[in-house]
């Protein structure tokens, strides 16, 4: 299919610029730069759209649960920290990080993937997998790089996340408690 | 199905069960391998999770309380109480439907272990278990647990190794047996714990451990677990040049553990944040909880003076509701190494309050928290446990048996200071005895050493590795009442009929003592009956006319009802009792006639006083 913009698309869109760079001289600047400089990259042919995965709500929603649970994630985050004390928020922050540590721990291995320190040098040969390590700054040129380890970086080894029974509405965060 | 079989170790703790288990190809000892199963349980309403351990709790529910898909299992869609960790979670806000601590109910004397009597304070409308019930479900979770992951080698099919406290009497682990039985275990051994925990000393320590010990020497255990402290002394010897482990005494029942030390800790918190309010119980659990981390740090790690503490509040608010305190490093060495490890000379003796007459009906606790003190007297009471062993010397010096090893077992002694200091009171006591030190036997499973060697012993026990001998580790003994004129307020004399030697080996029958005893045909008849982990000579058949008070332990009155088949009710008829120690590892008496060749079951009243 066809997605580029019809005749009386195009024509609606050329007069709506029209008045804007007649009107904004900062979007005219803008305008001026891509025109005069290089053209927009070209698209290529052969492109096709990715199929992009739906993450499942359900997990999503279970690893709430279990942060709240051990380590009332949600109620720390639904608090309103801007009048409270430094030590109060302290006082919490630590129920919350020793909770939430536990459960995290519990159900995700969470492995560095550089065991280098941080600051150190290390180089990277051809074929390093792009996914796990990000380059940044002066990116040119070709593999072997070196260059200094930012963050050591972390991956998810093994994961397990409890079994949930049939019909179990894992919506329920926290239930509401009433004491009898 | 496979050929061969699993062996299976079950740890059925106090706190905690756990459940190892060797393959049936390994082959070599030094090649065997224990791996643990995880056991699935819930942890949340409608959540399971494969956990390490399965806390040995049991929770009542209401039927409002959960949604009914909330407690189903892999195995079973439909179940109505829960064990494990959600059972021990729900417990803390709700205690009137929690059953806890079970295992040591079914060794309590003072009640009736088959009848529902857990929870004890519950409400009528709750309908209890009995400390057996409550045994069985536990077993029968790991048991459903266990077939969930090994559909073609059932359970029934494997071979269990059960663990018990090697200080359980013959009617607790006769119950523990029969709590198995219940849940289908069909090839089924008991061992103590102690035992097990050496077993996976033994396996951690490849084939090395037979170069770590000699000929001659007397190896202290010392396991702490989650509710009680149990004490046993292992001997090497050597037998036809080969090296042999004999278990040669066994410590009193002490209901003492590690959570009495987190307990403590987290009272002592308490009064400390007494000014910024009251604790509700939720509150106390979660400090607990708490202690026991900051315990962990503080004795793990020299360098930190404090840790903090920190108690949510129950509703939703954490911000200016959380309080906030902390452990330091004083108050932890105050309270546990003073308080459960103090420094005390050897002929010192736990302290014993007199109890109240009208005392509720609960479990007997340790009243001394000194484990140290637990240690000397019962270093003290084994002085001779090694005398008639060959190659040993006489146990006098010093008037204590001398260890020159020891064996920690249980999580509480993940902090080294806690062994370390149990060994250094050793150490002095050897020291004022001009004995060598004792050494630290290192490579125990804290945490799962129990399972572990029990599932390592259920495999070398086939044939193809060292094995400890235990045997009885009482001599046992019918209370005889002697023929004279009642006189009002004295009890008539009670002579002790030995019926059951110490050390007397599994598989093996007592020999039948020359004594008769007039049974009623039809009628219950009951026997005191005692037992003695010092009286090591005893034949049977001897009879004592008096003993030292701590010499023989009363134990659970053995009852006999002999059928009225072939009988006319009320008639005399004179039969022998006989003691066997089981395969399993339980002792069962019988009664044989004089004439004839028939034999009835004597059992163990577990009804309680």
């Amino acid at each position: 299919m066809n997605n580029d913009p019809s005749f009386w698309e195009r024509l609606s869109l050329a007069f709506k610029l029209f008045f804007k760079i007649l009107s904004d001289a900062a979007f005219a600047a803008q305008m001026k730069r891509p025109m005069t400089f290089e053209s927009v990259p070209k698209s290529d042919p052969s492109v096709r759209p990715a199929v992009f995965k739906e993450a499942l709500p359900d997990a999503a929603v279970q690893l709430l649960g279990l942060l709240q649970q051990e380590g009332r994630f949600i109620d720390f985050l639904e608090e309103d920290v801007t009048d409270a004390s430094d030590a109060d928020i302290g006082a919490a922050a630590r129920v919350v990080h020793q909770g939430c540590r536990k459960s995290v721990r519990d159900h995700f291995k969470i492995v560095p993937i550089r065991t280098e320190a941080e600051g150190s040098r290390i180089t990277l040969q051809e074929g390093f997998d792009a996914s796990s390590l990000r380059l940044t700054g002066n990116v040119v040129g070709k593999p072997p790089y070196t260059g200094s380890l930012i963050h050591r970086g972390w991956r998810v080894g093994e994961v397990t996340l409890p079994k949930v029974a049939p019909g179990h509405d894992v919506r329920v965060l926290a239930s509401a408690e009433v004491e009898l | 199905m496979s050929e061969e079989k699993f062996s299976i170790g079950i740890d059925l703790g106090t706190t905690n069960c756990a459940l190892s288990f060797v393959r049936p190809d390994s082959e070599k000892p030094a090649e065997i391998t224990t791996e643990v199963m995880r056991i699935p349980q819930l942890a949340a309403p409608g959540a399971v999770e494969d956990l390490l351990l399965l806390p040995s709790f049991l929770y009542l529910a209401h039927a409002d309380e959960f949604a009914v898909s909330d407690l189903a299992l892999p195995w079973n869609a439909g179940m109505s109480f829960v064990t494990g960790e959600l059972a021990r979670v729900r417990g803390v806000t709700t205690p009137i439907r929690l059953v806890s601590s079970a295992k040591s109910w079914l060794c309590h004397s003072g009640v009736d272990r088959r009848s529902a009597i857990l929870p004890p304070e519950a409400p009528a409308e709750i309908g209890q278990v009995s400390p057996l019930q409550a045994s069985i479900f536990y077993l029968e979770h790991m048991r459903d647990a266990w077939n969930y992951y090994h559909p073609d080698d059932p359970l029934q099919n494997q071979e269990v190794v059960l663990t018990v406290p090697a200080s359980f009497d013959p009617a607790a682990r006769e119950l523990t047996a029969e709590a198995a039985r219940a849940a289908g275990f069909e090839n089924l051994v008991l061992l103590e714990e102690p035992q097990a925990a050496f077993y996976n000393w033994i396996q951690s320590s490849g084939t090395g451990w037979r170069k770590q010990v000699k000929t001659g020497e007397i190896i202290l255990v010392v396991d702490v677990g989650g509710g009680t402290t149990d004490l046993s002394l292992i001997a090497v010897t050597e037998r036809d040049g080969a090296v042999e482990l004999r278990r040669i005494a066994v410590g009193d029942h002490i209901l003492l553990g590690g959570d009495n030390m987190d307990l403590a800790l987290a009272h002592l918190l308490k009064d400390k944040l007494a000014g910024k309010g009251t604790l509700d119980p939720w509150q106390l659990q979660a400090l607990t909880h708490g202690c026991r981390v900051a315990k962990e740090a503080l004795l793990l790690n020299s360098d930190i003076a404090a840790f903090p503490v920190v108690v949510p509040n129950r509703g939703s608010r954490l911000i200016g509701k959380t309080l906030r305190t902390e452990l330091t490093r004083e108050e932890t060495e105050q309270t546990l190494i003073n308080g459960f490890f103090p420094y005390v000379d050897v002929t010192s003796t736990p302290t014993i309050r007199a109890r109240s007459a009208l005392t509720k009906i609960g479990l007997p606790y340790a009243q001394d928290p000194a484990i140290t003190r637990h240690l000397a007297a019962f270093l003290t009471r084994q002085v001779d446990a090694a005398d008639d062993l060959a190659g040993f010397g006489k146990g006098g010096g010093g008037g204590f048996v001398r260890p020159s090893a020891v064996l920690f077992n249980g999580g509480v002694f993940k902090a080294h200071s806690l062994a370390a200091r149990v060994l250094d009171t050793l150490n002095t006591w050897l020291l004022e005895a001009g004995s060598p030190k004792a050494r630290f036997l290192e490579g125990v499973d804290l945490d799962m050493a129990v399972s572990k060697g029990a599932a390592y012993y259920g495999y070398v026990r086939r044939g193809c590795g060292v094995r400890i001998r235990g045997g009885a580790a009482k001599s046992f003994y019918v209370g005889i009442e002697s023929a004279m004129p009642a006189v009002p307020g004295v009890d008539p004399p009670v002579q002790a009929l030995c019926v059951a030697p110490f050390g007397m080996e599994e598989g093996t029958d007592a020999a039948l003592p020359p004594q008769t005893f007039g049974l009623v045909v039809g009628e219950p008849v009951r026997f005191r009956f005692f037992g003695s982990s010092v009286r090591r000579t005893d034949p049977v058949g001897a009879t004592l006319e008096s003993w030292a008070p701590e010499a023989l332990e009363e134990l659970e009155n053995i009852e006999a009802t002999l059928p009225a088949d072939n009988r006319n009710p009320g008639d005399i008829v004179p039969v022998r009792l006989r003691a066997r120690l089981t395969e399993v590892g339980t002792l069962t008496l019988e009664a044989l006639p004089v004439s004839g060749s028939e034999h009835w079951a004597v059992e163990f009243d577990v009804r309680g006083n």
